[in-house]
């Protein structure tokens, strides 16, 4: 058994500790919010937060995820992040801006956006490209989360 | 498992969505000749109106109380509580089509938007063709929905005039209800809605559409209604669907297009706990068309265990003769296939003659390497099958298709499966293949339990319908006064019938070349267009724009090749080779075209509407032949699925390291029923250009795919995308043209042509990474 912390609350899961964490919280916790994309880390959709940290859930074990508060998309949506404002700011940017094309990429994006904006209120453009190049759109929105992540972040200042 | 189980587990797209069951209801159905004057659509059960039988004697006093929702056609239902729900019949993959269909529906109706609700469709003939690619929602059904909405607004209209004992002509819909000119009564659309269903479709005299100066909806720049599901995570896509007693597929399939297993060791897989059986999907016979893909299957409790439980089987394949086939000798023997004479498909006046009398010719070869599709959703499907039928849930872009195939699968009749569709996280044509929901099928029926097929990223960038390899070759003359005389191009790709029916032979039949390369031929008194023959080692498929990302890449560039040569601005030599303002009419020409299934009365080809696109990026943008150093603009322009777009790109090459500065898209769609939407697909077609410019490439060696995950085969990110993207919408009233994919074909080219004005280095072979950095 394996007890994890989403969204604010905690669960035992019967699972294997090696389990990619993406696959406890969809599989097993029905939080489908967080996607699969590639597996290894490499395009950003499984983004999650591991104490307001974006991490990629495709590559932490499970068990690297005890005792440590988790939030997904949902838990974002729901205020229960660890900024729930700055989450709350980045949703508003991404609908003023109609960010979304197909979406699926997209709640990985705004996990991360939330997290640049947790660590940093007034990024750059350079800024944003170190933090969100980890992440793609093959819809092409970034033009869009581009504008997105500096309305939220002036309306957070 | 009940169907009300099944909808408490999948209840449409958004889990806060409640499901609403029509009341006891009475079916009319309307003979087909009358459906298809409504519809205007060839399907052939007919049109079901769902009406109360029973009508309100009160409905005059006040509005009626009522706890049903009646169904005025198979798109509109309006509940007595005011709301209408609205079904949308295609899928939603990005382009924004369920906010789009809403738009048009809404408005023709005079709906208020805040009292609609929507609905996805299942796969089923009745609403026409959801066959959700090739750019066609908007443009097929704006005329076809504006009708039938109209039709329903009528229908209210009628009713209230019913109620009030007066004549049509003294009653008014608007904002959602119907009003008494002459006093000022009103009944709401919920009020009238029982009534409203009870009446005669009206005849087409009696339907009077608005005028565009009336539009609310049509033409505005309308927020996304999924924008809240969007980013909430409470979207479902395919990948998404949880049914109960679900299991989990994985498929190790065989690494060749053809081969077959020899043997396979599970012993290992089947101690993997999780999993609970293994079975083979059988080996493919010809034609593959959307076949399941032969493989062993690892079927487990959770996607992880059958990932796990796959990578631990042992086979040993015999894998025929498509490993024969590598990638980079094909691209040699199609390039000589080109530099040699090939089979004429096109031609005006004497072009051998042309060139024995030329002052100078000019001559280049252009190759595009295979390309996947890697939508960030891979290919998903859930399927439920029992003695009785199959359910599925699906991601997919053509229902209808996914419905047929899926019941020849099973030898099952199509009445008793069901597609419900998902969002789809990406697709660009990948999801109009059936492979995956014939595969969940499959398995679903060999386990007796709902399965969901989990691909991995590696098999959605192995085992893809790819767009076509191809190589061309263009030669043109110059008389003594640098006029262009003659014009010949070639064309060799493998062609999307190879997956459908191989024994066309190894040759592209015309639409395929319609597809850019017969679209609209220069102002030249003296062409040839001509195909090699090209054999298919690969699933073949359509992926955004199809065969027009090639030969827009190749003509384009040429295009700029020449303008270089004859020292003209590119644009002045653009508007020069394209010719006067006129209308190409192929038929006149002998030219054979297609016109993306419309005729050319509907949607002419117009070559001043071609040559404004390309004005207006380079008038708006700073466009200049004398860029500071190591920078330049390049520009390049197509008409494609009847829309015209033109690209200008800034590009700056530093160290060998390739930027793009800035893009500048204008298009002219004809009428833009959400500007913003069109805007996001320009946006979006260029970071997708640029992914096939700068960096895709898939490439195949002893007939398997070399590429398998982002690490490898790789897509434009963040740090990449211009800073800068201008997108001009043409103002224009011409009935809606394609929006999805005219985008993406003239943006590799303005890159190509952007190097050669910044370094003087002509790309001709894609992509660009080979050459410099990125």
């Amino acid at each position: 058994m394996v007890s994890i912390t989403i969204n604010g609350e905690t669960t035992e899961i019967n699972a294997d500790p090696v389990t990619p964490l993406l696959w406890v919280i969809r599989d097993e916790l029905k939080f489908t919010g967080t996607k699969f994309g590639c597996g290894k880390g490499l395009c950003g959709a499984c983004t999650v937060h591991l104490n307001g940290q974006a991490i990629r859930s495709c590559s932490v074990p499970v068990a690297a995820a005890t005792n440590q508060e988790i939030t997904t998309i949902e838990g974002l949506a729901a205020g229960k992040s660890k900024n729930p404002y700055i989450g709350q700011a980045v949703r508003d940017a991404w609908a003023e801006f109609n960010v979304p094309q197909c979406g699926y990429c997209q709640p990985g994006q705004i996990m991360s956006a939330t997290a640049l904006l947790t660590n940093n209120s007034t990024p750059s453009d350079a800024d944003i490209d170190n933090a969100m190049s980890g992440n793609i759109c093959r819809c092409g929105t970034y033009p869009r989360i581009r504008s997105a992540i500096k309305k939220a972040a002036e309306v957070q200042s | 498992m009940s169907e009300s189980t099944r909808l408490d587990a999948f209840p449409l797209f958004v889990r806060k969505q409640t499901q609403k069951i029509p009341a006891k209801i009475t079916a009319l159905s309307v003979d087909r000749r009358q459906f298809l004057k409504i519809s205007g659509v060839s399907v052939g059960s007919g049109f079901i109106l769902a009406a109360c039988s029973e009508q309100t004697a009160e409905m005059q006093s006040a509005p009626v109380s009522c706890a049903s929702q009646h169904d005025l056609n198979v798109f509109i239902s309006i509940d007595c509580d005011d709301t209408v729900t609205l079904t949308l019949h295609r899928s939603e993959m990005g382009q924004g089509i369920r906010t789009g269909l809403a738009q048009v529906l809404a408005d023709e109706l005079d709906a208020e938007w805040s009292k609609l609700k929507f609905e996805q469709a299942l796969g089923d003939e009745k609403y026409g063709s959801q066959n959700t690619d090739g750019s066609r929602s908007i443009r097929h059904d704006y005329a076809r929905l504006r009708k039938l909405a109209a039709t329903a607004r009528t229908m209210l209209e009628h009713a209230a005039a019913q109620v009030w004992e007066t004549d049509l002509s003294n009653v008014e819909a608007k904002a959602h209800a119907v009003h008494h000119k002459l006093n000022n009564r009103r009944l709401s659309y919920g009020a009238l809605a029982e009534l409203a269903a009870g009446q005669s479709i009206p005849d087409d005299s009696a339907i009077k559409l608005k005028a565009h100066t009336d539009f609310n909806y049509i033409g505005k720049a309308i927020d996304l209604i999924d924008i809240d599901a969007l980013t909430s995570g409470s979207a479902v896509f395919g990948y998404d669907v949880q049914v109960p007693d679900m299991l989990y597929a994985s498929i190790e399939r065989c690494p060749v297009l053809g081969g077959k297993l020899k043997r396979c060791h599970e012993d290992e897989a089947r101690k993997v706990p999780g999993v609970v059986d293994i079975i083979t999907l059988p080996q493919n016979t010809v034609p593959v068309l959307f076949q399941a893909w032969h493989g062993v299957v690892v079927i487990a409790t959770n996607t992880w265990a059958a990932t796990q439980g796959r990578e631990k089987l042992t086979c040993d394949w015999d894998l025929g003769k498509n490993a024969e086939h590598n990638s980079q000798a094909y691209f040699e023997m199609l390039k000589s296939r080109v530099n040699e004479d090939c089979e004429p498909t096109n031609s005006l006046g004497d072009v051998e003659a042309a060139f024995d009398n030329a002052a100078s010719t000019h001559e280049a070869v252009y190759q595009v390497p295979y390309q996947p599709h890697a939508p960030m959703e891979v290919p998903a499907a859930v399927a439920d099958v029992s003695d009785s039928g199959c359910e599925i849930w699906s991601c997919t872009q053509a229902p209808q298709g996914a419905r047929d195939h899926v019941a020849q699968a099973l030898g099952m009749a199509k009445e008793n499966i069901k597609v419900n569709v998902t969002f789809l996280g990406g697709a660009f044509g990948r999801k109009s293949k059936h492979d995956f929901c014939v595969e969940a099928a499959l398995i679903s029926k060999a386990v007796g339990k709902p399965v969901k097929v989990c691909w991995t990223r590696e098999d959605d960038i192995r085992f893809d319908y790819y767009h076509a390899m191809s190589a061309q070759y263009f030669k043109a003359s110059f008389d003594k006064d640098a006029q262009v005389t003659g014009w010949l191009q070639r064309t060799a790709f493998p062609s999307i019938v190879s997956i459908f029916a191989p024994e066309y032979g190894n040759t592209n039949p015309e639409w395929e070349l319609d597809l850019g390369f017969d679209e609209l031929p220069v102002a030249v008194k003296n062409i040839r267009h001509e195909k090699g023959k090209s054999e298919a080692h690969v699933r073949i498929g359509w992926l955004r724009s199809v065969a027009n990302i090639h030969h827009a890449f190749a003509r384009s560039s040429f295009i700029d090749e020449l303008a270089h040569k004859a020292r003209q601005h590119p644009l002045s030599f653009f508007e020069q080779i394209m010719g006067p303002d006129r209308i190409f009419e192929p038929k006149n020409e002998n030219w054979n075209y297609s016109n993306y299934g419309e005729t050319t009365e509907s949607n002419p080809i117009s070559t001043a509407r071609l040559k404004a696109v390309a004005r207006t990026v380079v008038e708006k943008s700073d466009f200049t032949q004398n860029a500071a150093e190591n920078s330049g603009w390049g520009l390049a322009a197509s008409r494609s699925f009847l829309a015209y777009v033109a690209i200008a790109s800034k590009v700056s090459v530093v160290d060998e390291h390739l930027t793009i500065e800035e893009v500048h898209c204008a298009i002219d769609c004809g009428l833009a029923v959400n500007p913003d939407r069109v805007r996001s697909q320009m946006e979006g077609a260029v970071i997708f250009g640029m992914s096939i410019a700068l960096m895709g490439e898939i490439s195949v060696r002893d007939g398997q795919v070399e590429q398998s995950n982002f690490d490898d085969f790789l897509l434009a990110r963040m740090r990449q995308s211009p800073k800068k993207i201008v997108v001009h919408i043409i103002d224009s009233k011409e009935v809606p043209a394609g929006v999805g994919e005219p985008g993406l074909p003239p943006v590799a080219p303005s890159i190509a042509n952007a190097i050669f004005a910044a370094t003087g280095n002509r790309i001709r072979e894609l992509p660009i990474n080979k050459v410099y950095s990125v």
